[in-house]
């Protein structure tokens, strides 16, 4: 057995590896709620950027609720909107610069309630912007109130015996009812449930941003999510909860991607069909 | 024939005198032309890089208009869901560095009002058009003005003012669609035109005096953060010190502009002994009342204030003072006759002449009214 000489020059110590970094475009820590989901999506929507290079050519079109501090900590170009009205702020700067990424970021008390008609319209339109629509079925800035996606039963501060469907209705699945429009490129709903999600979380996020890129039409990601403290839970419940009633009501999944022929199984506006049913 | 700068990426427009107007520029025999669409081409002209508006009578030429000549330009034009998305269209547009035109009439501008108050607080330049009907409410499609307390006191929330510009013909609301665009841009603001339903829908023969408008590249647009620290286009200060400073500030521009962009025009003010008030359509009623009056050797004489806000309160004292009377001649109830009273501070009586719901006063109720005022006048000084 013979032994290398020794070498005079010393042994160069392995480069280090970089296993964890904040992405560079997150900027600082978040303020947010222990438990909150935002810091999770905040920090997908940063890598994705960073991944796809596009950082520099990205404006962030902010919206009124705790999503409003995404400006914050997302080193981005970025537009604050009025509540609501994200989705046509968005229309206005992607229209006027279709050559730069752009992108809303809203929660589910402003797009799925004060923001339903620009939402719908954009969409419609199908406006060459992405939506990030983080939903944890409740106001959470202004106090833990009802919003139109809370679950049938949920106590908040707003439906103090739980949402009564006799009287406060039914949640609204925003993501399935949008992905019925041919303007609307690319659909999914995902969760930051666990690990695992996370990571399909991300890839959702990151398909969005190339089917803009690609130049086709509107895609939204609905990211559900938590607020331990509107829900009235330590962060670990919350997130059980999640995983638990939260995606049975809410199911999880690619609901369309046109430019990859996903699509549901629905007739189209335009198809030859001339009735839905037998018969009418 | 005028090159306007675009932002790269933007194609490059030429942007001449207007065609499908009939009204080269070239070509200075004047041409009849609707009012709704002179405003719309004075902004194709000025170079409007987008315009945003929903239907609504009668401005809703306004919009065919636009519809037709902005992509003609290879600009942007939307049709909006609704009043709000479309001034919120326009609050991006702007942000991310447009000339944005919006257009709507008086219930929809109720609707924008919460994007006007946005907007004056991140310091947006945008021009919003109110071709001015009957209110309350839905009202009547008759031309009013009773929207003059919201243009000029409010339309949304908080500490802020808007520049004001009322056009009393259509050749100067070809004017003053190009003046509020460089309005906007000095001092980063909304500014609002306050036309009504007859400048909007009347023709009148207007020389071709579009005119064409520079653009400077202002260094706090939205064009992606690259290498540069990124900016923030918002109107959100949480700490209400920090608010308080933003405000401060605001309210330094408001006061540079009431200092050097007051504006107004006078017509037989020599020697008046009664002067009229008023603006838009009802100064061209108003005009006439002051010529029969004059021929019937009462001299009157006509103050009509182009900028509503700022409400040129220091020349209209100055021209008040020795008269017998002022009177306010408008189409609402009486609005603008509390800047008036605020302008003229007591010095002479003040009375109002108005109609309302989309009725128009008469020349010759606006004189009847005056000499009832001065009889009025007289009695109380005696």
């Amino acid at each position: 057995m013979t032994t290398e000489p020794m070498t005079t020059a010393p042994v160069a110590e392995p480069e280090g590896r970089t296993i964890y970094r904040r992405p560079l475009l997150l900027s600082n820590p978040t303020s947010y709620c222990p438990g909150c989901g935002h810091g999770i999506v905040h920090r997908l929507v940063a890598e994705v950027l960073e991944e796809l290079d596009i950082g520099a050519k990205t404006i962030l079109v902010g919206s009124v609720g705790c999503s409003v501090f995404a400006y914050d900590f997302l080193a981005l170009d970025s537009v604050e909107s009025p509540h609501g009205r994200a989705a046509a702020v968005a229309t206005g700067v992607k229209r006027y610069r279709p050559d730069k990424v752009v992108f809303t970021y809203q929660g589910d008390g402003d797009l799925a309630a004060i923001g339903t008609a620009e939402i719908i319209h954009a969409a419609a339109r199908g406006e060459r912007f992405t939506t990030i629509f983080v939903n944890n079925g409740i106001y959470g800035m202004t106090g833990g109130q009802m919003a139109p996606t809370t679950l049938p039963g949920q106590r908040t501060t707003s439906s103090p015996r739980g949402r009564d469907v006799e009287t406060q209705g039914y949640p609204l699945p925003v993501t399935e009812m949008l992905s019925l429009l041919p303007g609307v490129q690319y659909a999914a709903r995902v969760s930051v449930g666990d690990a695992g999600l996370v990571g399909k979380a991300k890839q959702a996020i990151k398909r969005a941003f190339e089917v803009q890129l690609e130049g086709h039409g509107f895609s939204i990601v609905e990211v559900l999510s938590t607020c331990p403290v509107g829900w009235g839970m330590t962060p670990t419940d919350a997130m059980t909860r999640l995983r638990g009633v939260v995606m049975d009501a809410y199911p999880v999944g690619t609901f369309v991607d046109r430019p990859r022929r996903i699509a549901p199984n629905l007739p189209q506006p335009g198809a030859s069909h001339r009735s839905i049913t037998e018969g009418f | 024939m005028t090159v306007v700068d675009r932002p790269a990426g933007a194609r490059t427009r030429i942007v001449a005198s207007p065609s499908g107007t009939g009204s080269e520029a070239h070509h200075l025999d004047r041409v009849l032309m609707k009012g709704n669409e002179a405003m719309a081409e004075a902004a194709v002209a000025a170079g409007c890089d987008a315009y945003f508006g929903y239907p609504i009578t009668p401005q809703a030429e306004l919009l065919e208009w636009m519809a037709r000549r902005m992509p003609e330009e290879g600009r942007v034009f939307v049709q909006a869901e609704s009043e709000l998305a479309a001034i919120n269209m326009g609050l991006g547009a702007a942000a991310a560095g447009a000339r944005v035109l919006v257009s709507s009439s008086s219930p929809g501008i109720s609707l924008m009002a919460e994007a006007m108050s946005y907007m004056a607080g991140s310091r947006l330049p945008v021009v919003l058009i109110n071709v001015q009907r009957g209110g309350p409410g839905l009202g009547s499609i008759g031309a009013a003005q009773g929207d003059y307390f919201q243009a000029t006191k409010g339309h949304g929330h908080g500490d802020y003012r808007v520049p004001v510009l009322a056009p009393s013909s259509i050749a100067e609301a070809i004017d003053l669609v190009r003046d509020a665009f460089i309005l906007a841009e000095r001092y980063r603001t909304p500014v609002m035109l306050l036309a009504d339903g007859i400048l909007g829908q009347a023709m009148e023969p207007v020389a071709p005096t579009f005119r064409t408008l520079e653009k400077s590249a202002p260094n706090w647009i939205l064009d992606g953060a690259d290498h540069r620290v990124p900016r923030v286009v918002k109107s959100l200060h949480l700490r209400p010190e920090d608010l308080e400073q933003h405000d401060i500030a605001l309210q330094a521009v408001y006061d540079e502009i009431t200092a050097t962009e007051q504006r107004w025009a006078g017509e037989q003010l020599d020697e008046a002994e009664v002067v009229l008030v008023a603006y838009g359509t009802a100064a061209r009623v108003a005009r006439t009342a002051v010529e029969r009056m004059r021929a019937e050797g009462l001299r009157a004489g006509l103050f009509r204030p182009i900028t509503l806000w700022p409400f040129p309160s220091e020349p209209l004292r100055a021209v008040a003072k020795g008269t017998r009377a002022v009177m306010a001649v408008e189409m609402s109830s009486g609005q603008m006759v509390e800047d008036v009273r605020l302008a003229i501070e007591g010095a002479v009586p003040v009375f109002h002449h108005g109609r309302m719901g989309g009725m128009v006063p008469s020349p010759d109720g606006v004189v009847d009214a005056v000499r009832r005022a001065l009889g009025m006048s007289e009695e109380a000084g005696r």
